[in-house]
């Protein structure tokens, strides 16, 4: 405990002197607000530690969390700044746009309850390789989880990382560097000490604190507006440059087969990202799963349509205003501002004090059940069965996966400083592409489909992985507008249809040529697989 | 629990109702994840193919004139979803646990 101790004011000393030595634009409010995040979480953390003994309460705190509680932790998991802001910026310049990304971010969830958390939960401990590998050869099947597991998670994280120091830079006045530091070393006190209890209540604070601050914000630009939605609109296009033209879809898709690719990656995506699938393991009981993929469901919807008046608020209310907009009509800071800009149009210096503070802690709780699912993937997966092959003890293993919390976190401060400034919004696209390609075809497959085997998951999981990764590289994002080249090998933005596609056919006839799949044995496991996923009996 | 079911097995009459309810446990589960799972999909590609293929059908303006149909219907799939999933819950949890409890006996 000393150790939690010392490691805590080693992070505040810095924390003071950054934060109070900086220019006129620090906000004190947003300060203070954070300030008391800060403590609350850490207080959490040490009785969490106290209380994270073994596997179960470091990975999946113990089971006990409620339905309600977890919910509020997905939501919290999920809806990232990137989320927060990056929509709400999008609709204040494009309009309609703006939901396309919306519906698709949320239309991952029913499926996510519909097909997967129960049998989820009925299958599998701490994490998605659990449940994948019951039946097939643990070696291959975990190898292969936490190979697409981190390179999802970490490509997440450097995405979470940049957009974090350049935003804290802007609302806290603090250097890039050191808001990328405070990020990193939270993170690591938070998950190496409180495991997954002080993850969820981190991310279940947070939740709140989101929720709330997004529904005052829409609420005042309702209220602005005499509670019309009409008026809203009628306003929004007459005072946006693009006028009528942002009721309507616009230059965002501009491609039929790009769209139907994007809406594959985010709600297949969704459904294999790690750090998601985990959270079901924290709940007691499959019915206590379902519950909180629906709780899930409603708290990310209604969030989802709040970041949608928020938009058109933010039109409304910051177009001509040149406190918020440049001469040119962008938004001061950067394009991510308007619902930041918005809190202050709304509520002053308080209210963008209290959104700034939301807007951080967001990406702490989101960076956290990151680096936790990433951690888990090394020590649970690739430590105890890959390497150990299943015999180590208890102990070894929780301590490799603290050992990864640093680690990961002492990466992700490091490559969040190395991308300072670079575009790294395809690090997202590509998470969720391969997300979508390698775990969701993986986990749906040895789940329902019975002839599925180790060599084909292991082979075509790989396939679905290198063809999402590939193709990013070599598509109009990286290839063109990154590494400068005048024409893209691959002409599409989201290969997600592609790569699934390969990845489910690859699996396919893996499985059709291996040899286990016509074994006795074979076909007895999957029975007794399936009995359990429906019932959590063992046959 | 467990150790119930496996002395009781020996009772041929109760394990082939074991059984039966399992399948029809399989059968209603498959029935609402199959055919919500569908309907989601259905319309969420919908507009994602109106977006991309045929945005004029979403010009028509309703509510007097103020409010376009794409984003009526864009809304209307988020909270379609979200009440899907509350349907979802009542049947699997409330319904079908009562199959569940007949089987774990």
């Amino acid at each position: 405990m000393n150790l939690f101790l010392s490691f805590t004011s080693l992070l505040l000393v810095p924390f003071d002197t950054f934060a109070f030595s900086e220019s006129k634009t620090t906000n004190n409010y947003a300060i203070l607000t954070f300030l008391i995040f800060v403590i609350t979480t850490l207080i959490i953390t040490y009785f969490a530690s106290k209380k994270t003994k073994n596997k179960d309460s470091f990975y999946a705190a113990g089971g006990k969390i409620t339905g309600l509680q977890n919910g509020l932790a997905i939501a919290g998991d999920y809806m990232s700044a990137a989320s927060f802001l990056g929509i709400s910026g999008l609709v204040f310049f494009s309009g309609f746009d703006g939901l396309i990304y919306s519906i698709g971010f949320l239309v991952g969830w029913p499926i996510i309850l519909f097909l997967l958390a129960e049998k989820l939960k009925n299958l599998g401990r701490y994490t998605f390789a659990d449940a994948t590998s019951i039946r097939l050869d643990q070696f291959y099947i975990r190898i292969l989880s936490s190979v697409g597991t981190l390179l999802t998670i970490l490509l997440y994280l450097i995405a979470q990382m940049v957009g974090a120091g350049g935003l804290i830079q802007t609302l806290f006045g603090l250097s890039y560097e050191s808001a990328v530091i405070i990020i990193g070393s939270l993170m690591i006190i938070y998950v190496s000490f409180g495991g997954m209890i002080a993850t969820t209540w981190v991310q279940v604070i947070k939740a709140i604190l989101l929720l709330f601050g997004a529904t005052i914000l829409a609420f005042m630009v309702l209220k602005v507006n005499d509670y019309s939605i009409s008026k809203l609109f009628n306003e929004a296009t007459t005072i946006h440059r693009k006028g009528q033209d942002i009721l309507f879809p616009g230059q965002l898709i501009d491609e039929p087969l790009s769209a139907i690719s994007l809406g594959m990656a985010l709600i297949f995506g969704t459904a294999g990202l790690p750090h998601i699938l985990m959270r079901f393991f924290t709940v007691p009981d499959a019915r206590s799963a379902k519950i909180s993929a629906a709780y899930a469901t409603g708290f990310i919807g209604y969030f989802y349509i709040l970041t949608f008046i928020i938009g058109f608020g933010a039109i409304v209310l910051l177009t001509n205003n040149s406190n918020y907009i440049t001469t040119d009509g962008g938004l001061i800071g950067s394009n991510n501002m308007a619902a930041i800009h918005l809190s202050h149009a709304v509520g002053g210096d308080i209210f963008l004090g209290f959104i700034s503070a939301v807007a951080f802690a967001t990406i702490l709780a989101v960076v956290s059940g990151l680096t936790l699912a990433g951690a888990s993937a090394i020590g649970h997966d690739l430590y105890a069965y890959v390497i150990c092959r299943g015999k180590t003890s208890e102990k070894k293993e929780i301590f490799i996966s603290k050992i990864s919390t640093i680690v990961l976190g002492i990466i992700a401060i490091f490559l969040g400083i190395i991308f300072e400034g670079q575009n790294v919004a395809f690090m997202v696209g590509m998470a969720f592409a391969i997300a979508a390609s390698a775990n969701f075809p993986i986990l749906f497959l040895s789940l329902y489909w019975k002839n599925l085997t180790s060599k084909g998951a292991f082979y075509g999981g790989f396939i679905g992985l290198l063809t999402a990764a590939i193709l990013v590289i070599l598509g109009p994002i990286v290839w063109v507008d990154i590494l400068g080249n005048a024409n893209p090998i691959f002409p599409y933005k989201y290969p997600a249809l592609f790569s699934i596609t390969a990845a489910f056919i690859s699996i396919f006839l893996f499985s059709k040529i291996d040899k286990e799949s016509l074994s006795n044995k074979h076909r007895k496991l999957f029975e007794k697989q399936f009995y359990k996923s429906y019932t959590n009996i063992e046959k | 629990m467990l150790i119930f079911s496996i002395g009781f097995s020996k009772n041929k009459m109760s394990e082939t109702d074991s059984q039966n309810n399992f399948n029809k446990l399989v059968k209603y589960q498959n029935l609402i994840s199959v055919s919500f799972s569908a309907l989601v999909l259905l319309l969420y590609f919908s507009f994602i193919i109106i977006v991309g293929f045929k945005p004029e059908l979403f010009a028509p303006m309703v509510f007097n004139e103020t409010i376009p149909i794409g984003i009526v219907f864009g809304i209307s799939i988020i909270i379609f979803s979200i009440f899907l999933t509350i349907l979802y819950v009542i049947i699997s949890n409330f319904f079908l646990d009562n199959l569940r409890k007949k089987i774990e006996q």
